[in-house]
């Protein structure tokens, strides 16, 4: 990654515009040619240093119910229980975390009823109880990450 | 806000993915969907408008960029006051997703969520401290929770529409 990169990244977080050809519109912004911008875009998103290019949509905006929820999961059952929680295609993101609740998921459903039927399917498997950390409110979600 | 109709979930579904990496890439979207341009276009800046597509831009990979310190800080504050105070905890620069989520007493009292990044350790205390200075005496206890690993990460695109 480049300084030229760098500036790609910084920029491309800000948003990107909707017209005819919005690849030439950057590009002339940053000095680069439309084909050098496609080509160092397509590279930073093959090496993974961008995990997406294009539209973030609102899950529940557009309808889809979002949550996040919680486990304990004992240390010695711990990989049991990834393995239970990951099989559900429900279930987005999982994260392990510092801390007696030791097992951190979303499950993302195209409706409000099916996160629960998941929620209550995961700790009849598990046998463990399920914290359902479900947003009340939502403040802020977005973020510049300076590359 | 308007309800969404097929066209719209058409176009979501056709850019979940990312947007095509070609000059013209909402016409390649409507080549796809068998519609024009100008429709996918005027969709799109509807739907932006509406805050159905938060943005379009590109997702860094955090840890790629160097901010290998993600935290999920979590704050006991009062109910009544949790909405003002969540409004300025989320404007703060490096806070990235802040909610207020239900309290699990007596185990879990936390109902103020901020995750917060950084590039060392000492950033992301720098961070929790500025919170903390912020909520001032409304703070009646905080945690932060560290990802350890990634057990899962995949996208939400065949759960939506």
């Amino acid at each position: 990654m480049d300084e030229i990169d760098r500036y790609i990244i910084n920029t491309l977080q800000d948003g990107f515009p909707i017209c005819d050809a919005p690849y030439q519109q950057v590009a002339v912004q940053l000095g680069l040619t439309e084909r050098e911008l496609i080509d160092r875009l397509q590279a930073l998103l093959d090496n993974g240093t961008l995990t997406r290019f294009g539209p973030l949509y609102h899950a529940e905006l557009m309808g889809g119910a979002l949550t996040l929820a919680a486990v304990k999961a004992p240390p010695e059952r711990f990989d049991e229980i990834v393995g239970i929680i990951n099989a559900f295609p429900e279930v987005a993101h999982n994260y392990a975390r510092n801390h007696a609740l030791n097992m951190w998921f979303v499950i993302a459903t195209e409706t409000p009823e099916q996160i629960q039927h998941a929620l209550t399917t995961i700790e009849q498997q598990a046998g463990l109880t399920v914290y359902n950390m479900v947003k009340i409110k939502e403040y802020f979600v977005g973020l510049k990450l300076e590359a | 806000m308007n309800k969404l109709d097929e066209t719209d979930l058409a176009i979501m579904r056709a850019t979940q993915a990312g947007l095509p990496l070609t000059p013209e890439p909402y016409q390649r979207i409507a080549e796809q969907l068998g519609l024009t341009a100008e429709v996918i276009m005027t969709r799109m800046i509807a739907m932006q408008e509406q805050g159905i597509i938060r943005r379009i831009g590109a997702v860094p990979n955090h840890y790629k960029l160097g901010y290998r310190f993600n935290g999920m800080t979590v704050w006991n504050v009062p109910d009544e006051i949790i909405d003002e105070l969540g409004q300025k905890i989320g404007q703060l620069e490096f806070v990235s997703h802040c909610y207020h989520r239900p309290r699990h007493l007596p185990e879990w009292p936390y109902n103020l969520f901020a995750m917060v990044h950084g590039k060392s350790q000492g950033d992301v205390d720098k961070q929790i401290q500025q919170i903390a200075d912020l909520l001032g005496d409304y703070n009646q206890g905080c945690d932060v929770l560290y990802s350890t690993k990634i057990l899962k990460k995949t996208g939400f695109r065949s759960r939506l529409g």
